[in-house]
């Protein structure tokens, strides 16, 4: 079953450009049901073999379409996803990176009370191995298994992912959610979704420095985690005041630590793997008891 | 992105936010003219990209032209060491003279983004002129927080509740009040980050103003905000990060050993935690990006060997979408053409085709130090940058 991501999900792509293309491809490959693609003024076209619409709303009504991954530039991500809330899709994966932080506050707004799941922005998706993904995650390092991943990195999830893969552990559903101060979905979130599926029996957490997500992940864990957690967390070396790459991660005002992060982690009993290189190992040692 | 105090003051400016009357100047003459036209007393401040100048000694109030003269003189030119600046400092190549505000009040007042609830909110506090993140640590209740519906904009209501419990009256009120919803304009309509007037004063003539200005953009919007490369000062910024941004990398220098490069920004996070706990330092944080294309790599080359701490590169790739062997070519490629590359160098490759990436690290002729896992890299790196042996 996993979560987010299930048998039952339809994908359409909103923004099929080359990079759009090229993913819808790769996920086509690996069994994932692209339906539909959105390229207004270009509806009754195809590309790929994939019908294309005019708007999310057409491309729902025709294909029972119940979900979207947007590549749409930055300028443009924010109308993407407003359309895609609109239509009311379930999930909805943002891979663009670079959207403006007050964009997002809107879209984040939107969120609200809505009945759609956002995964990102500036992620590396999300994917359910053996049934699909919705991302740039390559699958080859994925095995199906009951361990859930939450990562806000691209790369590190594949590390960490690749590790767990290593030592025989399988995983439910793995999520990158994002690298910008403002995401749709929230470790926190990810974890209670874990946490309610039947399929998930221990979930590995990846975070960063800056914000304090990870803290109050901590406070869920321990006040709702029935599951075992590991985690790690990046950036113990970042310097004060310096953004790392990712929008999100920058300690500010002496806030957004990793040994503040690691500590509230600890304190809620969870695993801390201290090297980025231990996840797996870790993971393996808390199941094996 | 950072400007500078004058640049944000501009800013307010236009927006109607008041400010002292002053002139940015970046001669020392310029100040003594300055007085003598507008007349003093005057305050002169150095204008560099970091907090706390006052106790640095970068900010001079003078009641004479001599004194005022004498300030700029002394400022000008010097390294000024804050909290904010490091050990080495930052050399003072501008100054802004204002007219010196008759204070009767200071207080604090901040708009930033707030994440955890995804909104933007408003700090002030009575207590202005001293460093917020120390009230809201040792008098909480001093801080005054208000968060903006982004689908309604800062209400009115909301603008008078902060300046009544930051107790103005009378005009210092009205323009209070304003101040706020000029301030939000400008924030929304600039694409800030963050936005810090420290202090704010109430003057003995009952006005609200901005004494103090900290502006800083989202980089993401420079797209839609194109004038703001105007205001950038890269004399401000290090020299190798000016270059790495020329070609996309993000690059950041640090004080170690290892020269890091690295496909995503967690992974060059994690690879720089990894190097420390093996005893080393990372020399940077460099993130080649999600391609990793041949002519990234070689710039990215090229940065680190122009840094003269490094003493070991690690190169640490996991192949998702990018293809080990088309970066592991780009390596190779890179050296021979940079040529003359005499510190040893790790790779580790992961992922798609690493195989096949590793094979062409290996039959390149060059002398690589290829690692089998995260683990080893790292320490392989760590012990070639110390001069340790079994490397």
């Amino acid at each position: 079953m996993a979560i987010l991501l299930k048998e039952h999900t339809k994908v359409m792509v909103q923004g099929l450009g080359k990079e759009g293309q090229f993913h819808a491809e790769k996920m086509l490959e690996c069994g994932t049901k692209v339906v539909a693609g959105i390229r207004p003024g270009k509806a009754g076209q195809d590309v790929l073999g994939i019908p294309c619409f005019n708007t999310v709303a057409d491309a729902k009504a025709a294909t029972g379409a119940n979900a979207s991954i947007i590549f749409v530039p930055s300028p443009f991500a924010a109308d993407a996803v407003m359309e895609a809330i609109d239509a009311e899709l379930e999930l909805v994966v943002l891979i663009t990176e670079g959207i403006p932080t007050l964009d997002m506050i809107k879209v984040k707004n939107k969120l609200k009370n809505s009945k759609t799941n956002l995964i990102g922005p500036n992620c590396p998706g999300i994917i359910t191995p053996g049934i699909g993904k919705m991302g740039i995650l390559p699958v080859s390092i994925f095995i199906p298994g009951k361990c859930g991943v939450i990562s806000r990195s691209g790369t590190l999830t594949y590390e960490v992912a690749a590790q767990l893969t290593a030592v025989g552990i399988g995983q439910s559903t793995c999520i990158g959610i994002g690298g910008d101060p403002v995401i749709g979905t929230s470790h926190r979130d990810a974890l209670e979704m874990f946490n309610n599926d039947p399929d998930t029996d221990m979930v590995a957490l990846i975070g960063e420095i800056g914000g304090t997500d990870e803290e109050i992940a901590a406070e869920y864990i321990k006040d709702h985690m029935t599951k075992p957690v590991v985690a790690f967390i990046a950036g113990s070396t970042a310097p004060k005041g310096k953004r790392m790459g990712h929008a999100g991660a920058i300690i500010a005002g002496g806030k957004g630590t990793a040994a503040e992060k690691k500590e509230a982690l600890r304190a809620a009993g969870v695993a801390v793997a201290d090297s980025p290189a231990d996840v797996g190992i870790t993971a393996k040692r808390i199941l094996e008891g | 992105m950072k400007i500078h105090e004058y640049q944000a003051k501009e800013i307010f400016a236009r927006y109607g936010i008041p400010v002292p009357e002053g002139q940015m100047v970046t001669e020392v003459g310029d100040v003594k003219r300055f007085f003598e036209e507008k007349g003093g007393p005057v305050v002169v401040k150095a204008q560099i990209h970091a907090g706390g100048r006052g106790k640095g000694g970068g900010v001079k109030f003078s009641p004479t032209v001599e004194v005022a003269e004498q300030a700029a003189k002394d400022i000008m030119g010097m390294t000024l060491v804050t909290h904010q600046t490091g050990p080495e400092g930052k050399l003072v190549q501008r100054l802004l003279v204002e007219k010196a505000a008759n204070i009767e009040t200071e207080m604090y007042l901040g708009f930033v983004m707030d994440r955890e609830t995804s909104r933007v909110a408003i700090i002030a506090s009575t207590e202005g002129g001293v460093e917020i993140e120390k009230v809201a640590a040792e008098t909480p209740e001093k801080i005054i927080k208000i968060w903006i519906d982004p689908a309604v904009g800062l209400m009115p209501f909301q603008a008078r509740e902060v300046c009544f419990k930051l107790g103005l009256e009378g005009t210092a009120f009205k323009g209070g009040v304003k101040m706020l919803q000029n301030l939000y304009r400008m924030f929304t309509e600039e694409d800030a980050s963050m936005a810090e007037i420290n202090p704010m004063i109430v003057t003995k003539e009952g006005e609200a103003m901005a004494l103090d200005a900290k502006v800083n953009f989202d980089d993401n919007a420079g797209f839609r905000q194109k004038h703001h490369a105007e205001l950038r000062d890269i004399s401000e910024e290090d020299p190798l990060e000016v270059e790495a941004s020329k070609f996309d990398l993000n690059y950041i220098k640090l004080d170690g050993k290892v020269g890091c490069m690295v496909n995503g920004a967690g992974l060059a996070m994690a690879t720089m935690d990894l190097i420390k706990q093996c005893g080393s330092e990372p020399a940077n944080f460099l993130d080649v990006g999600g391609s990793a294309s041949a002519e990234g790599v070689e710039n990215a080359f090229r940065i680190l060997m122009s840094d003269k701490d490094v003493k070991c590169v690690l190169i640490n790739i996991f192949g998702g979408i990018v293809r080990c062997d088309k970066v592991a070519n780009g390596v190779v490629e890179a050296i021979r053409n940079i040529g003359n590359v005499e510190v040893p160098i790790v790779v580790r490759l992961e992922g798609t085709n690493a195989k096949e990436g590793l094979e062409i690290i290996n039959n390149s002729g060059l002398n690589f130090h290829t690692a089998q896992g995260f683990a080893d890299a790292a320490k392989k790196a760590a012990d070639l940058a110390e001069g340790r042996g079994g490397a």
